[in-house]
């Protein structure tokens, strides 16, 4: 018994018998196959047969929005939970995905997992301390947050800061703004499976981020742009720096094309995915890179400019189709952009002062505190107690790398705002997520949620 | 003032203009709010830009306002529309059916200070978790603390 199964099993298979084996196949004239006569109608593809339905079926036909009849038994949809821990959500952005078989009826992201209550905290620091709060809020565009805070600040106060000042403030935002949609670019990448172009978009911030460390001292949460100015002025042989950075860029910039410009998976998973239309954008309140992706030609440094960046020349790119391809495309451009402004404020910088010379709102010189009584006696008061603001609201907006960046705050004439209250263009933008989602397949979600770059601190703040 | 805001304020008598640091700001009383949000709206105001409130305790007679910032992609004109909302039982019209944009920034409003907005689709917590008690921006909420183990020493007993 032990020998005939150590022989059955040798080889793996059992030893072939040529008298009991029989062939699996059919050979001619052993026996009568069944004879089927051709039918004509049988080939025909369907009752409909109109251009467009044979496009259709013959698949010319690419289409994100898929048709369904909407008497789907209950039984057949599916409630899907994405999130909070997830690696393509960009934080703890949850999702409740309503699906039939792979297609995504209703999206309904559940936000609030980063709330810390930024916009309480604001009421209990000062107006001097108060960058050091929403810089927090957008961590991939601090800066703007930054600039956006300290302009409702300033126009309370009724002060101008100095030429340099305002220029100073150009060149960081929208160096940050290139950082920003580096982070963007790189994660877009990194979710649909272009890992380059992760490590690309990571390794060119560096270069920006090392410029801002340099500047301001930290690489994120700067607290530099301050009420009355900038925190310090921009380090020696920063010329050299951004010099550095323009030269580096638009090479790196063409080399991200030639990844991603020609790669037919590239384009198939980003083309005519996570439609946006404008009048969606609109009724929304959608704003940034997303808003003119759709084709909208709006952006508030042409509208209504800030820090005298209407003195610089430059475009602002728009797509047509507001698909995920448009958006990836108009941060792109947007960063080519960003790049002439800064070569220009680098050609331009005035001389002078980096903040205002109002002692009430920012401290004296470290070394006239030695010398000076007064100046001590500033200084003591603007860091124990901080300035007064008089009695006002007043709601800024700027063009962050998400959109519209407001900053509404109300004083009450103390040194602490009564109410501040920052516009999240993420927190807006993710409301154009369930939009983008309907009637698309599983397969785009993270793909689209990529494109909508949203960044969770600035929606939950 | 703009043209298309000079149109609003004459179909509106009960409205105050007022200018903030260059800012056109129209006070509305609440039942002229839905009223003056369409009327805006017809005249250019194709996005609400942001919905937020103030809770302004015992200075105002009303104790909440209500802020919403408009904006006018076509004209470049923003407006912020304020209305004063009471103590009791504190709501007023939504703009969600005029401008669906505003849904979320109403539903912060709602988890942050308890006001209510009347037709508003959807109106449930939207920051804090759905069983908190309590409207954290109010100011009579309190900051709390955590008890800290190395505090200054008169402090620790």
């Amino acid at each position: 018994m032990d020998d005939e199964q150590t022989v059955k099993t040798e080889g793996g298979r059992p030893p072939a018998n040529p008298e009991t084996e029989t062939l699996d196949i059919w050979v001619a004239g052993t026996e009568e196959p069944e004879f089927h006569p051709t039918d004509e109608g049988t080939q025909e593809l369907g009752p409909d047969e109109s251009d467009d339905r044979l496009d259709d079926q013959f698949g010319r036909v690419v289409a994100d929005d898929y048709l369904f009849d909407d008497e789907v038994a209950e039984e057949e949809r599916t409630v899907l939970n994405m999130g909070p821990q997830h690696p393509s959500t960009h934080g703890v952005l949850r999702l409740h995905l309503e699906l039939e078989g792979e297609t995504i009826r209703r999206t309904k992201p559940i936000i609030g997992y980063l709330h810390t209550g930024m916009e309480k905290t604001a009421e209990q620091l000062t107006f001097s301390q108060g960058p050091t709060n929403v810089t927090r809020m957008d961590y991939l565009a601090p800066l703007h947050g930054e600039l956006g805070y300290s302009l409702a600040v300033e126009r309370l106060l009724d002060v101008e800061v100095p030429p340099r000042a305002a220029a100073i403030r150009i060149l960081m935002t929208e160096l940050n703004r290139i950082a920003s949609h580096l982070v963007a670019l790189a994660t877009n990448g990194m979710d649909i499976g272009a890992l380059s172009m992760m490590i690309y978009g990571f390794r060119e911030r560096e270069s920006i981020l090392a410029f801002f460390e340099k500047t301001t001292g930290l690489r994120m949460n700067h607290n530099y742009i301050r009420p009355g100015g900038v925190a310090a002025d921009l380090a020696p042989g920063w010329k050299d720096d951004v010099a550095a950075i323009l030269d580096d860029l638009p090479k790196r910039l063409r080399q991200y094309d030639d990844l991603l410009e020609k790669n037919p998976i590239w384009l198939a998973r980003t083309k005519g995915v996570g439609v946006i239309s404008p009048e969606e954008a609109i009724a929304y309140s959608i704003t940034g890179p997303i808003l003119r992706a759709t084709g909208v030609d709006w952006d508030l440094r042409k509208a209504f400019p800030y820090s005298g960046i209407d003195q610089y020349e430059f475009e602002v790119p728009v797509g047509e189709n507001g698909d995920v391809y448009d958006r990836y495309r108009v941060r792109v451009e947007e960063i080519t952009e960003s790049l002439k402004i800064v070569e220009q404020v680098m050609d331009t910088m005035p001389k002078g002062d980096y903040r205002i010379g109002d002692r009430k709102i920012t401290p004296p010189p470290r070394a006239r505190i030695d010398e000076s009584m007064e100046a001590l006696i500033h200084h003591f008061k603007l860091f124990t107690e901080g300035f007064k603001v008089p009695e006002g609201e007043t709601y800024v907006a700027v063009e962050s790398p998400r959109g519209e960046l407001g900053c509404y705050v109300v004083s009450d004439g103390q040194a602490r705002p009564y109410r501040m209250h920052t516009r999240a263009p993420s927190f807006y933008n993710l409301q154009g997520l369930p939009i983008a989602m309907a009637d698309s397949l599983v397969a785009d979600t993270i793909a689209t949620i990529a494109s909508m770059d949203p960044v969770m601190g600035d929606v939950d703040r | 003032m703009s043209p298309i805001l000079a149109k609003l304020a004459e179909r509106f008598e009960s409205v105050t203009w007022e200018e903030s640091h260059g800012q056109d700001v129209a006070r509305v009383p609440g039942e002229n709010w839905e009223a003056f949000a369409r009327a805006a709206k017809e005249s250019g105001f194709e996005v609400c830009a942001d919905v937020t409130a103030v809770d302004r305790m015992r200075s105002r007679p009303e104790r909440y306002e209500v802020v919403a910032s408009l904006l006018s992609m076509s004209h470049r004109v923003r407006l912020r529309m304020i209305t004063a909302v009471g103590r009791e039982n504190p709501s007023v019209a939504s703009l969600t059916p005029l401008w669906p944009g505003a849904g979320y920034a109403e539903r912060e409003v709602y988890d942050m200070f308890g006001i209510g907005f009347e037709g508003h689709p959807d109106l449930t917590r939207i920051l804090m978790p759905d069983d908190w008690e309590g409207y954290p921006l109010r100011k009579d909420f309190a900051v709390g603390s955590v008890p800290v183990q190395f505090k200054m020493s008169h402090q620790v007993n």
